[in-house]
């Protein structure tokens, strides 16, 4: 029964399953599409009149409607509100998802970004009147340089993604400067998904490199892998099972010697920044996803920012435009000549992601490096402190002390009829957003936890303390209990399946009506 | 009287004269999920033993299903298109994939018999 | 530390619990050349205040927009952004939340998606539309090897007006992945016969409407011409706002839309974040990139949303997904979503008209002054002015007399000394006519 289209329109009470006419229970209320709503006459801005002038489009006028609903401001506000209400967040509460990186995001970010200094300057307009916004680019990049001990780093990547691409094409470009061929990289096995579709968006052909036994790269699989047609390696450090890489000098050295360059995902930069600089483990290229290690809000899938920190031997190659000092001050290369000549191109339109550039500046501002040392060393031990909490109600496929987040697999789930799955699924129902599930892909059911350094002891505790009750219900059998959850959410389990199978991507006034037909 | 080969990426095929089909197993579709997506070859289209000639997806995953041998597609299942739980309902009969001619009926010489694709499954739980 | 919870006591505690003596030893793994005993050279921490103060001064070192008469286009424009849409961002719910991998705890981000997906669609005339991009322009290099993928064709042929930095952006693209582009100049005095560079080689051909020098298009044509050789058409929109006004790209027959929403509930920010929309045919759904929201229903029948076709993406894929694309602009599309829904039907068409009402009373002030003349006979809310010498010139002119002129084609296309005269001029409804006057003037004055 089509509860919500009854709420609204014409109105019949009826129970159906939420046990209330209205169909809202309590403070959590059902809330209908934009689309769903009668719309004729009303609107949520004043316009002012357009001034005369002749009209210039001609043909090219537009016919008919476009079919967006008109909404007053009220309605709009409520309607966006009541969504936030169905929405679990950092905000909300511990937001353990492996390398994510789900910290605190400061308001004084937010305050700083908004500044009309910052937010309301165009991208295009002469660099003489923008350059308190290169300033901040310059010292972001500076804070970047100096904390990864790296020589240069490129600043337009929109994210963690695009910083790889980023990384790959510079590769590439230093391969093809010298007249080298290669078309493989080498990823390694628990690689975050991205990697391998990187290297291929460059041409690359991939082959993965296998872990140990102690979760860590298999040096002597890899130096068998590596020849004259390997362009790079891409690892990540601390790698995806939470561990740091004990022999990355080893695996830099024999990359290097290789012939090839050492791309490492920034992804998991957390556990480090502040104490360990990437450079003196020999790494060629990492991109910092500024989403994560430096606060930057996640926005519920972005926006983000990946600027890529680049060696010696690969600064040439990094893409455009180039912030630099000049003459009078600040200047932006964005044509590929003199410094920036062979530049491998352009990623995206205009500079880069200044608005995160703000935030992440601000962040750093307020920490320090004295902060930023403490942020790695608070992750590591909120981490480790999980591990060492949960390793006898659980199962770590890896001996301790992990960096800043803790892998469990699901043999302590053998026999229960409980899966991975299941676990994450309670956890909801206990107020927790549930940990990373199935990744990294070398163990079975993995259950991957980054608290971050922002989580309190309390948090911690009572969190270890939950796990441990779910992992000892699962082992008394308490199948259903599990299958169904959650029961106290917005929704229940939905049907992933049916939603690939009949695609339904959009709203439409035949949807509308057949779902009107069916009540 | 068809005989029915197994690869060791799971795919089946029986042969019927110079006409196979090809599908995936049981163990394969169970491990997949719900199959909610497949994409078979079209009639005339040239396979290459070991290459790439249909994809199945679930909801979590996504899967390339390999010629068995080489030979030339002879027909799609249309019906995978429409319906593709048919693939999870009965993977070693209507779920069927595609058809083709045989090109060379020695290349199926190295696939597996029944006994040793049990074998096989056996060995990987 | 305002942002660490924990107290030495705490620390202590939870050391004895791992059964280590010091946060050092859980970074035993750390080779002994890679230690480093002291904080890096870099200033120590500070409070709010002082945080403010360092960047309040730096961004005091920049003109905003809104400050002066203002003018810029190219690829970005100012717009009024009702107050209520950042508010509504601002909400930790929204703000500080993760991409909805949990549907059942973040239905009101996989809601209000498609929401956007449902108000892109619409707004451009097409079938589907995906969650968000990084960009315009990334999203017309992707949408170039979507079209190679879908046709197994790897030349793409694209029109001279073309955004440079999209087209660079493509080609970048085009020299990493292996395809090749057939680049058509710019030329912003005469039309271009793309129709006759597509072949049967050809995977798509790439335009923009309205395009870089500001002129509106019909590209029914050249849609049939590109189908007629098994082609696709892209049509790359700049200026989203331009869609209440004109024919959108689904009613000229495009199978592809790559586009920036910037223009709708986000301010300027120098550049970035910005939104790329994208938007196809029903048929091409599964070789779209991007995150994708469909609807479906619960345990209890209740209807709900999950992200959907999520096989196509990297996280399943890998080296097969269709594009390695995975955080991408989540809370600038809501920013849109908001934005659209206060503005509504009316308010969208309403805005739209404003806009070329402000564009075409701005023309002909500056085309009354003399040695300037308006290149294009028809546009949105952007123009192209050819100005009697090098534009970039007069833009530094201005600057000192307090009006941002608009854009130098020349700070785009560098190489292109006939085109060194060209100002991009865009005008949108935060221009006043009294802004205008004093533009015009000030020309009069430098020229």
């Amino acid at each position: 029964m089509n509860e919500w289209s009854k709420a609204i329109g014409n109105f019949t009470a009826g129970t159906g399953t939420s046990g209330t006419y209205s169909g809202h229970r309590g403070l959590q209320i059902e809330e209908p599409l934009l689309f769903e709503r009668d719309s004729e006459g009303r609107c949520g801005v004043d316009l002012p009149e357009p001034p005369k002038a002749r009209n210039r489009l001609g043909a090219h006028a537009r016919k008919g409607k476009i079919g967006l609903p008109g909404i007053s401001e009220p309605e709009i506000v409520r309607h966006f509100t009541r969504l936030s209400q169905k929405n679990y967040a950092i905000d909300t509460g511990l937001y353990p998802l492996g390398s994510c990186t789900m910290k605190h995001n400061p308001r004084l970010n937010e305050k700083m970004a908004r500044l009309p200094g910052f937010a309301d300057i165009h991208p295009l307009q002469p660099v003489s009147t923008v350059q308190g916004a290169l300033a901040v680019i310059d010292q972001l990049a500076h804070w970047l340089k100096v904390l990864t001990g790296m020589p240069a780093v490129a600043m337009s990547p929109a994210a963690g993604a695009h910083g790889e691409l980023c990384g790959m094409m510079a590769i590439r470009a230093a391969h093809d400067a010298k007249g080298e061929r290669r078309n493989k990289v080498l990823v390694a096995e628990s690689a975050h998904g991205t990697n391998p579709a990187t290297a291929a968006a460059c041409g690359f052909t991939v082959e993965a490199v296998p872990a140990n036994e102690r979760g860590r790269v298999d040096l002597a699989a890899m130096k068998a892998q590596l020849g004259p047609d390997v362009a790079a390696v891409m690892l990540t450090n601390p790698n995806t099972c939470g561990l740091f890489e004990t022999e990355i000098r080893e695996i830099a050295d024999a990359v290097h010697a290789a012939g090839a360059y050492f791309y490492c995902d920034g992804a998991n930069f957390n556990a480090i920044v502040g104490r360990v600089r990437p450079a003196d483990l020999g790494v060629d290229v990492m991109h910092i996803n500024l989403h994560k290690t430096f606060s930057t809000p996640h926005g519920g899938g972005g926006p983000g920012a990946g600027p890529v920190v680049l060696a010696q031997s690969l600064a040439p190659f990094a893409p455009l435009p180039w912030v630099v000092h000049g003459k009078n001050g600040f200047e932006v290369l964005e044509k590929a000549e003199g410094a920036a000549s062979q530049a491998f191109g352009r990623l995206k339109g205009f500079h880069g992601q200044m608005g995160m550039f703000v935030r992440a500046l601000a962040y750093m501002m307020s920490h320090g490096a004295d902060g930023l040392r403490q942020v790695a060393s608070d992750a590591v031990l909120n981490a480790n402190y999980i591990l060492a909490s949960l390793k006898d109600d659980m199962t770590a496929p890896f001996e301790g002390p992990c960096m800043h987040e803790a892998l469990f697999d699901d043999r302590f789930l053998k026999d229960t009829g409980v899966t991975t799955l299941d676990i994450a699924k309670a956890l909801i129902d206990e107020g927790f957003h549930p940990m990373t599930m199935y990744f990294p892909l070398v163990v079975r059911g993995a259950l991957l936890i980054e608290p971050t350094e922002t989580e309190s002891k309390a948090t911690l505790d009572r969190f270890i303390g939950v796990l441990k009750a779910l992992a000892a219900e699962a082992r008394d059998g308490k199948v259903e209990k599990f299958r169904a959850a959650p029961v106290l959410t917005p929704r229940r389990r939905l049907d992933e399946t049916g939603a690939a199978r009949q695609p339904v991507l959009r709203w439409t006034p035949a949807g509308e009506a057949e779902r009107n037909a069916a009540e | 009287m068809s005989e029915i080969r197994y690869t060791k990426s799971h795919e089946w095929i029986r042969i019927d004269g110079d006409v196979a089909t090809v599908g995936i197993t049981a163990f394969a579709a169970e491990a997949l999920g719900d199959v909610v997506y497949v994409e078979v070859p079209t009639a005339g289209k040239a396979l290459a033993k070991g290459k790439e000639a249909a994809v199945v997806e679930s909801v979590k995953a996504a899967s390339e299903v390999y010629a068995p041998v080489s030979g030339t597609v002879v027909e799609g299942n249309q019906a995978l298109a429409d319906d593709p739980a048919l693939v999870n309902r009965d993977a070693a009969g209507d779920g069927w994939f595609f058809k083709l001619t045989i090109a060379d009926k020695g290349e199926l010489a190295d696939l597996l018999d029944q006994a040793a694709y049990d074998q096989l499954v056996a060995e990987s739980h | 530390m305002r942002y660490l919870p924990l107290t030495e006591a705490e620390r202590q505690e939870m050391l004895a619990v791992i059964g280590v003596p010091s946060v050092d030893a859980l970074f035993r793994d750390v080779p002994k050349a890679a230690w480093r005993d002291a904080p890096f050279d870099l200033p120590p921490h500070q409070g709010e205040l002082q945080v403010e103060r360092a960047l309040a001064k730096l961004a005091g070192q920049n003109v905003p927009a809104g400050s002066v008469p203002s003018f810029l286009g190219a690829g970005a424009y100012r717009h009024h952004v009702p107050a209520t849409v950042d508010h509504m961002i601002q909400r930790g719910e929204f703000m500080t939340s993760y991409t909805p991998y949990q549907p059942e705890v973040t239905q009101g981000t996989l809601q209000y998606l498609f929401e956007f997906q449902t108000q892109v669609a619409l707004i451009t005339g097409m079938d589907v539309a995906n969650a968000s991009m990084y960009d315009g322009a990334s999203a017309t290099a992707e949408a170039v090897m979507m079209a190679n993928r879908i046709t197994r064709r790897t030349k793409a042929v694209i029109s001279g007006g073309l955004h440079p930095h999209y087209r660079e952006t493509t080609a970048t693209h085009a020299h990493f992945a292996g395809f090749t582009v057939e680049q058509f100049a710019p030329n912003p005095s005469a039309d271009e016969d793309l129709a006759a560079a597509i072949d049967d080689k050809t995977s798509c051909v790439v335009v923009q409407n309205p395009d870089f020098f500001g002129r509106v298009r019909d590209y029914s044509d050249l849609a049939a011409a590109a189908h007629a050789k098994g082609a696709l058409l892209v049509v790359v929109v700049n200026e989203i706002v331009s869609l209440g006004a004109i024919v959108p790209p689904g009613e000229m027959g495009a199978d592809i839309v790559a586009a920036e929403g910037q223009s709708i509930g986000n301010p300027l920010t120098f550049g970035g974040p910005h939104v790329g929309l994208f938007a196809t045919r029903e048929k091409y759904v599964r070789q779209m990139p991007g995150r994708l929201v469909g609807q479906t229903v619960d345990a209890d029948g209740r209807r709900g949303w999950v992200l959907t076709l999520s096989t196509r993406e990297q996280h399943i894929r890998r080296e097969k997904a269709t594009s390695n694309i995975c955080t991408n602009s989540g809370l600038c599309a809501l920013a849109f979503t908001i934005h659209m829904s206060l503005l509504g039907e009316t308010g969208f068409t309403g805005l739209a008209a404003l806009n070329h009402a402000h564009a075409s009373l701005l023309a002909d002030k500056l085309a009354a002054v003399p040695g300037v003349s308006v290149l294009n006979d028809g546009f949105f809310n952007e123009f192209t002015l050819a100005l009697p010498k090098p534009a970039a010139e007069v833009v530094e002119a201005l600057v000192a007399k307090d009006v941002l002129a608009g854009v130098p084609v020349s700070r785009l296309y560098p190489d292109r000394p006939e085109l060194a005269n060209l100002l991009l001029v865009a005008a949108t409804e935060t221009n006043t006519e009294a802004d205008m006057d004093e533009f015009a003037a000030k020309l009069r004055e430098v020229l």
